[in-house]
């Protein structure tokens, strides 16, 4: 089966304002397991994920996609990010774009389009504007434009920050059909709730380095770095 | 009686006679900047979107550049445009000088820098707040900008009105290209000046109603338009 994973990173540094944001990181990434990038405010987390997605061309180092499709890293990515940027037309329209910059035929466009709409629960909206929508759905409409791409890999940065729990939770849900469907889930948060509910492995980032990379369980019962396991104690006090 | 208010009487007057002259002057005005409007929209909007979003060296210079033309007084580029159609200029051979089309190339060149400046930056902001999730998408270049331009035409409005306000009212690049013949390139501003030094006060105030209505309503249409894309499309 062709595939662009794994994913791998050779002393990448990133540096902005004479400043060092990622600091000589490597690590790979492979098929399967969802990865959560965790870490304090500050830490990299969103950088580090941008330099992977391509957005942020590293300073130092490089990032490979090792998989014998390589060459389709571009298209076979996609990304969510904390604010959902929404085109000023119609919910359908807005998936339709993105299958049209991926070069899907244009008889397919509408059909993809709703259902993706119907996986997130927004096809009943499929004519209103997209910029009216709240918040919460938005962030899903921006998960069923990832979802008509049928992405090997996708990104999300922070997907619910701004969202309330109801939200989060429906975010979540549809994030953990991707999981299903076979899609290599990357997932930035501080939120260690949502590390445990949808992480297999946890990419610990701390001040531009990367802590470690451990199974979720084992991160959180014994993290084999002192500063994850300062994290968690930070995080959650009572424990 | 004031001879303001005298001059208002004589003004409305005329309007409402609906005089030919008076018709005549103000669909020529109308015609010229509509063309130049056009014109420049179609070199302008594509210019600011691609400095908007291209990144080359210079650029800088370019914005700064393109900022200081939206302040370039008429009569130079009247006096400039006059010097190139002129019988000894280089497109004197066109036999343009004096006709409507020379003043239709002289507003072209005047707003021009200011529909693409004012493009220009709106196309920035959106990029701004639109560029990783585009850049995501696999948009770039042209089709990330056409995609940005289109996104934000309800506000591109403001610019190619700001445009049509300044060729509607600018009078020294017609006066200079256009000669302000009677019949032929005579306008309204350039009517209103000729109008008030011979003294026929009425027709030069009634020319400055009408050019004044005609800016009103046209920012009127254009924010009800706006207004009504904010509410139905966020």
């Amino acid at each position: 089966m062709s595939a662009i994973l794994p994913l791998r990173m050779t002393d990448v540094s990133f540096a902005a304002g004479g400043r060092t944001i990622i600091d000589r990181v490597s690590f790979d990434l492979s098929a399967g397991p969802s990865t959560i990038v965790l870490g304090a405010n500050g830490a990299g987390k969103s950088v580090l994920m941008r330099l992977m997605h391509g957005l942020l061309a590293p300073s130092a180092g490089k990032v490979e996609w090792l998989g014998d499709n390589a060459s389709r890293a571009r298209r076979l990515q996609a990304m969510v990010f904390q604010r959902p940027v929404m085109l000023r037309r119609s919910v359908l329209a807005n998936i339709t774009y993105a299958l049209g910059l991926a070069d899907v035929p244009a008889r397919d466009l509408d059909r993809l389009a709703f259902e993706a709409l119907e996986e997130v629960g927004l096809a009943t909206l499929a004519t209103r504007p997209a910029r009216v929508l709240s918040g919460g759905e938005q962030q899903r409409l921006a998960l069923a434009r990832a979802w008509a791409l049928h992405p090997e890999v996708l990104f999300l940065d922070e997907p619910t920050a701004s969202l309330d729990p109801a939200a989060t939770r429906e975010i979540e849900t549809i994030i953990k059909a991707f999981d299903a469907s076979g899609t290599k889930v990357i997932l930035v948060t501080h939120s260690l709730g949502q590390a445990r509910r949808l992480g297999d492995e946890v990419l610990f980032v701390h001040e531009g380095c990367v802590a470690e990379l451990t199974p979720t369980d084992r991160f959180f019962s014994q993290p084999a770095s002192a500063e994850a396991a300062a994290f968690i104690k930070g995080e959650t006090p009572w424990i | 009686m004031s001879p303001l208010l005298e001059a208002f009487g004589g003004a409305l007057a005329l309007i409402a006679s609906g005089d030919r002259a008076l018709l005549q002057i103000v669909l020529l005005s109308l015609g010229v900047s509509l063309a130049a409007v056009v014109l420049a929209t179609l070199a302008g909007l594509p210019l600011g979107a691609a400095v908007a979003v291209a990144r080359f060296p210079g650029r800088q210079a370019v914005i700064v550049l393109m900022n200081a033309l939206m302040g370039l007084p008429p009569v130079v580029v009247g006096l400039v445009v006059y010097l190139l159609l002129s019988r000894a200029g280089p497109l004197g051979s066109l036999g343009l000088l004096f006709t409507p089309p020379a003043m239709v190339i002289a507003q072209t060149l005047l707003i021009f820098p200011i529909i693409a400046a004012l493009a220009r930056q709106g196309v920035e902001d959106a990029w701004v707040e639109y560029e990783e999730q585009l850049r995501s998408l696999g948009a770039h270049g042209i089709g990330a900008a056409l995609t940005l331009v289109w996104d934000i035409r309800y506000s591109l409005f403001t610019a190619v009105l700001a445009g049509m306000g300044r060729a509607l009212a600018e009078v020294g690049a017609v006066m200079i290209v256009g000669g302000n013949i009677d019949g032929v390139t005579r306008v309204m501003t350039t009517s209103i000046a000729l109008e008030t030094s011979k003294g026929d006060l009425p027709l030069a105030l009634s020319l400055g109603i009408v050019l004044i209505a005609l800016v009103l309503a046209l920012n009127a249409a254009a924010h009800m338009v706006k207004e009504a894309a904010r509410r139905k499309y966020g």
